[in-house]
């Protein structure tokens, strides 16, 4: 069962000193950090980040509750809400006064709903009656306004990876209002409003905080709307509404996430993945919104795995005193006192621990049968390629029926991925050759994903283990390294020479020549001339790989060299002469070369003839028929002279 | 080489007499040792009508040749014995068991104007020993494909069972042997390979792979298209006499139907929601009726080996064609049938298309098809392919040529020149009708051309050759 769990929560988690009656605890999601206040900040402020850098204590006096307390990007400045009339700034760069100072809202009668950071120096004030966006001026310790705007205000919500602050308006609280935040300026976006499930009468605040989230899937930002199930419509289950918010554009309801279920929810975006945590069953749905059903209407989306509990979780001691031998207590897992952060965000306030939620890939593998879908949703996914690379070992030694159509399915994905990398690795580098100067910023350097899954990565981790497995038909091997050929050449991906060793290692090692054979002669084997070589040691178990070698030397048009030295090891000197001259390289050869060849013959005849041609050679080269020092012929000369005497050769033209 | 070859005069009102088929016999001396049993040695003997003496005699008078040549070399017995009449050709294909085939040599009958009976003048040189050895020898891997070997017979039900089955088979087999138009491409038996690019060749490797995978009882597949081979997953033996049978009966017996059909009698079947052309040339004419039977004809392979034997299905869409081979032990039934023209049919029509389709995109890229100045026949004893466009479209009766048979002749004398030699060599022959016969052999390949080229001399044949090489056999190794 252990293996059914593709949802944990990381290893290690940021640990705290968890809420209690003197110990307040805030999480602040643009800069994932926890902050503990003790007794109001008087007996310290412990700051706890995601990594060590990001970790802060430090002290305040305590001037109140605390109600909001958020440090700017980088831990510049800290700011403190204690009231519904200001917030208290506290500078942290080294060198300026650590003198807090206050700020009022400037609205008459507004309450400050709550504040965010958008920048190391710029701070939104949300009140009940619009927004605030100062800038803040440390060394002066004041604030400047850049920019306000009236509107009432339910709630409100603040996205710090796209820096676009949502804010709810109206007595049903259902539209929803946009800014987006960039240096210094503040844009307001187009407003759009969530469809409710039952408008209420008299009109009321409907739509809560609660079942709104924003996060971005796929680089694009989503306003998530979790709707309950409802007695008046007919709908079996809750379900999550997806809200594609654009940058520029009008916000439309893009995706439906079908839930099957009623009950408590929370919501979290990991690796992309939309998960659902259903607190009564203790389990977990994830979807996948680019995964494309295929009945049912475009856009409604089915969970992409069975509901699963996250895996269970031992926290290692109880405490940060507990001594080592103690054994590890389990975690209760969905616990009512969690809260959940987008986008991966778990935290335990009671028990002090803030997770990470991750999605474990590996046990994908037996959960999805499908094999497409299951490539389609590893594609996606940021660590896969171990695991895409498992699938595909698994599906060659499973011996399922009808498997090879799954193979090259399988196939047909990777190398979509693979070749779209290609093509975009090309442009780029067309793009810098042509003139980094021009536009050099729109041209990023591709990145590369796990999902690229190249000709190495198959041959390495899948291919030449599986050739070699031992119980697997030969039949079996040979089609599927057929199909993966195929489907390189389907997406016009150059075949890599070690792919072709493995498909002829495979045939000659099951005697199957007269395959191999046909493969070549269809060239579905591209020529090179490694591949040549390679044909040229079979000769000896099939005499015909030395034609289709010479064949394949003939058509790389590169390879002259090579074809008279395989015509010359056959004793075939004259056909060498003849091939060489055929190319118009006979002007360059090494007559020596030919004269050893044509006496090992023993063939005094075919020695004459190749003496001679080389002399006229000679001759119209240099108007003189004698070899010259270093061509080393001295040998074959005396042979010559000897066989048929010093008047036989070739006299020097009287001018 | 520079021959000059004969040509006889042709007269005015003279009967030409093409070679026929004498007499056709198969013995084993093994069988009837002792004197008086010599009528037990015979195994078949053609045409059936002969007395039981004579048949007796003519196969004595084989032994007795083969037994007597061998005194000379005994490795190498006789093949063949040149008669002014006729000529006989021997052929051992199985320990003891041989095989003679007696042709009439061609003649011309030249009437006698003073109402005497006309002169027979036989033509005994016309006969290529070459030709007729490949044409007996051909009619042995036939019978062995459809029955398995003579032994293996006799093994099985002794005598009588051989005998029944050589008479079944040569029956109607020498019926179809037309020995005047046997040729050159006789001797070599080659295989036809249809031109495709390497992405369509690969889809068709994925169907057979695929096929062959969920149809788990089919052992091999053959792939042709336009009677040409694609893809061949026997060994090239098998697949030559195959190919023999498929291209000079299976398919030209289709052909006629095929034709007409176009508009009516074939019907595209419909699986599930595709529309297909599938149908079988083997087996069941039509799924749909009642009463088809599901029998397959048998087909035994490597028979030096394994010896399997397996039934023949051959599928065929459009002008795409597929053999199925599945081991005999197998019941091929109804369910089987309806299977595979479900999973086949509407595949094998989407690849059929597509290889057209394909073809189509070649032929356009490499220009328009001009009749080129000059006719070849190309071999390859490697893979057995073979091309020629001397040969017309081959029929289930005659292979046509659009050449003399005197050119044919040259061809073949050729051809036997090459076979005595091992290494490359080159012959170029003047006909006395202006055209100009050269023969090239590189390594393990043959070219033929055929020029007609009038006042040429031998340098620009040469040249002539030389171009045709570089455009038509450019990417292949063949020394100039």
């Amino acid at each position: 069962m252990y293996d059914e769990y593709y949802l944990e929560l990381s290893e290690n988690p940021v640990q705290f000193e968890n809420a209690s009656s003197v110990n307040n605890v805030f999480f602040d999601e643009a800069n994932k950090q926890v902050f503990a206040v003790r007794s109001g900040g008087a007996t310290g402020v412990v700051v706890k980040g995601p990594d060590d850098k990001s970790s802060v204590a430090f002290r305040m006096d305590d001037k109140g509750e605390v109600k909001c307390i958020k440090f700017s990007l980088g831990n510049k400045i800290l700011a403190v809400q204690r009231t519904t009339k200001s917030v208290d700034f506290m500078n942290f760069i080294p060198d300026y006064p650590h003198l807090e100072f206050s700020h009022e809202c400037k609205t008459k009668n507004a309450s400050i709903l709550g504040f965010c950071w958008t920048n190391w120096n710029e701070i939104v004030f949300v009140t009940d009656q619009g927004i605030e966006f100062y800038q803040v001026l440390p060394d002066k310790r004041t604030l400047k306004l850049l920019k306000s705007q009236s509107i009432n205000v339910n709630w409100y919500m603040y996205c710090p990876e796209t820096a676009v602050l949502l804010l709810s308006t109206t007595v049903q609280g259902n539209v929803l209002q946009p800014f987006a935040f960039k240096t210094a300026t503040m844009s307001k976006m187009s407003k759009f409003e969530i469809e409710l499930p039952a408008v209420p009468k008299p009109a009321k605040l409907s739509l809560s905080e609660r079942d709104i989230a924003m996060a971005t899937i796929y680089d694009q930002l989503y306003v998530m709307y979790l709707k309950h199930h409802s007695r008046t419509t007919n709908s079996p289950g809750a379900e999550v509404v997806l809200y594609h918010l654009p940058r520029e554009g009008t916000c439309k309801k893009s995706h439906v996430l079908k839930l099957n279920t009623t009950g408590k929810f929370a919501l979290n975006v990991v690796d992309n993945l939309v998960v659902v945590h259903h607190q009564s069953s203790q389990t977990s749905l994830i979807y996948d919104i680019k995964l494309r059903e295929l009945d049912g209407a475009l856009n409604v989306h089915q969970p992409v795995l069975p509901a699963q509990s996250i895996n269970p979780y031992k926290i290692p001691h109880s405490g940060p005193a507990a001594a080592p031998s103690q054994a590890p207590v389990p975690c209760e897992l969905y616990s009512s006192s969690w809260s959940v952060f987008q986008p991966d965000i778990i935290i335990s306030a009671s028990e002090g621990y803030l997770w990470y939620l991750q999605v474990k890939l590996q046990p994908t593998l037996n959960l999805l049968q499908d094999k497409g879908k299951l490539m389609d949703f590893l594609l996606r996914r940021r660590d896969c390629k171990m695991v895409i690379l498992s699938v595909c070992s698994q599906m060659l030694t499973g011996g399922d029926k009808g498997n090879l159509s799954v193979v090259a399915t399988v196939f047909d994905k990777l190398n979509q991925v693979y070749k779209e990398y290609l093509d975009a690795e090309q442009a780029y580098t067309a793009a810098m050759e042509s003139g980094p100067s021009r536009s050099s910023t729109s041209y990023k350097r591709p990145v590369r994903t796990q999902a690229v899954i190249d000709q190495s990565d198959m041959y390495t981790h899948v291919l030449s283990d599986f050739t070699e497995k031992k119980g697997v038909k030969h039949k079996f091997i040979i089609a599927v390294l057929m199909e993966y050929i195929r489907s390189l050449n389907q997406f016009q991906i150059p075949v890599q020479h070690y792919l072709y060793e493995l498909v002829i290692k495979t045939l000659v090692q099951h005697n199957l020549f007269y395959m191999l054979h046909q493969f070549l002669q269809y060239h579905v084997l591209s020529d090179s001339k490694p591949l040549a070589c390679l044909l040229l040691s079979l000769e000896s178990t099939y005499p015909p790989a030395h034609q289709l070698s010479l064949d394949m030397l003939k058509r790389l048009s590169t390879a002259n060299d090579e074809i008279v030295e395989v015509l010359l090891s056959k004793q075939q000197v004259l056909g060498a002469l003849r091939f060489i001259r055929s190319v118009g390289a006979h002007d360059n050869v090494s007559a020596r070369k030919f004269l050893d060849a044509a006496r090992q013959t023993n063939d005094t005849m075919l020695f004459y003839t190749i003496f001679r041609f080389f002399e006229q050679r000679n001759m119209r080269l240099r108007g003189n028929p004698g070899f010259n020092q270093g061509e080393h012929c001295e040998e074959h000369v005396a042979y010559f002279k000897q066989v048929y005497g010093e008047n036989a050769l070739m006299k020097q033209a009287t001018a | 080489m520079l021959m000059i070859s004969p040509r006889m005069a042709s007269g005015m009102q003279e009967k030409q007499y093409t070679p026929s088929l004498l007499s056709f016999f198969i013995y084993n001396p093994k069988f009837g040792p002792r004197e008086g049993e010599e009528e037990k040695k015979i195994l078949f003997y053609h045409p059936i009508e002969i007395e039981k003496n004579e048949k007796i005699r003519n196969v004595g008078l084989c032994e007795a040749i083969v037994q007597f040549t061998r005194t000379f070399c005994p490795t190498k017995p006789a093949k063949s014995l040149h008669t002014q009449k006729n000529r006989q050709f021997f052929h051992e294909p199985e320990e003891n068991y041989w095989m003679v085939m007696v042709v009439r040599n061609p003649m011309v009958e030249k009437p006698n104007k003073d109402g005497k009976p006309p002169t027979v003048e036989y033509q005994e040189e016309e006969i290529i020993d070459s030709v007729y050895g490949s044409v007996l020898q051909q009619c042995y891997s036939m019978y062995k494909l459809f029955n398995g070997t003579f032994s293996r017979a006799f093994e099985a039900g002794g005598v009588e069972l051989l005998t029944q089955k050589l008479e079944k088979f040569f029956y109607r087999y020498l019926q179809t042997l037309h020995l005047q138009s046997c040729d050159l491409l006789d001797v070599f038996g080659g295989i036809s390979f249809f031109p495709l690019d390497k992405m369509t060749y690969l889809k068709i490797q994925s169907f057979v792979n695929r096929v062959e995978e969920s149809l788990s009882l089919v052992k091999y597949t053959a792939f042709l298209y336009n009677d040409q081979l694609i893809w061949s997953g026997l060994e090239q033996d098998d697949m030559r006499i195959l190919y023999k049978y498929l291209t000079t009966s299976l398919f030209p017996r289709h052909t006629e139907p095929e034709l007409a059909g176009r508009d009516s009698p074939l019907r595209p079947e419909v699986a599930g929601n595709l529309l297909h052309y599938g149908r079988f040339l083997t087996g069941p004419a039509n799924l749909k009726d009642p009463d088809a039977k599901f029998r397959f004809p048998r087909i035994y392979v490597n028979t030096e080996d394994s010896y399997e034997e397996l039934h023949l299905i051959v599928y065929k869409a459009m002008s795409a064609a597929v053999c199925f081979m599945v081991n005999v032990a197998v019941d091929l039934n109804r369910e089987f049938c309806e299977q595979l023209d479900s999973l086949v049919g509407p595949q094998l029509t989407l690849l059929a298309s597509d290889i057209c389709e394909q073809y189509n995109i070649n032929r356009r890229t490499s220009g328009p098809e001009k009749e080129p100045q000059f006719k070849f026949i190309y071999f390859n004893h490697m893979n057995l392919a073979e091309k020629s466009t001397i040969h017309m479209r081959k029929t289930a009766s005659v292979s046509l040529t659009s050449v003399h048979s005197d050119l044919m002749k040259i061809l073949g004398d050729i051809n036997c020149d090459f076979a005595r030699v091992d290494e490359d060599e080159e012959i170029i022959v003047k006909a006395m009708t202006d055209y100009w016969v050269v023969g090239k052999k590189s390594d393990q390949r043959e070219l033929y051309v055929i020029l007609n080229q009038k006042n040429a001399n031998l340098i620009e044949v040469n040249e002539e050759v030389k171009r045709l090489c570089a455009t038509q056999f450019n990417n292949i190794f063949f020394l100039d």
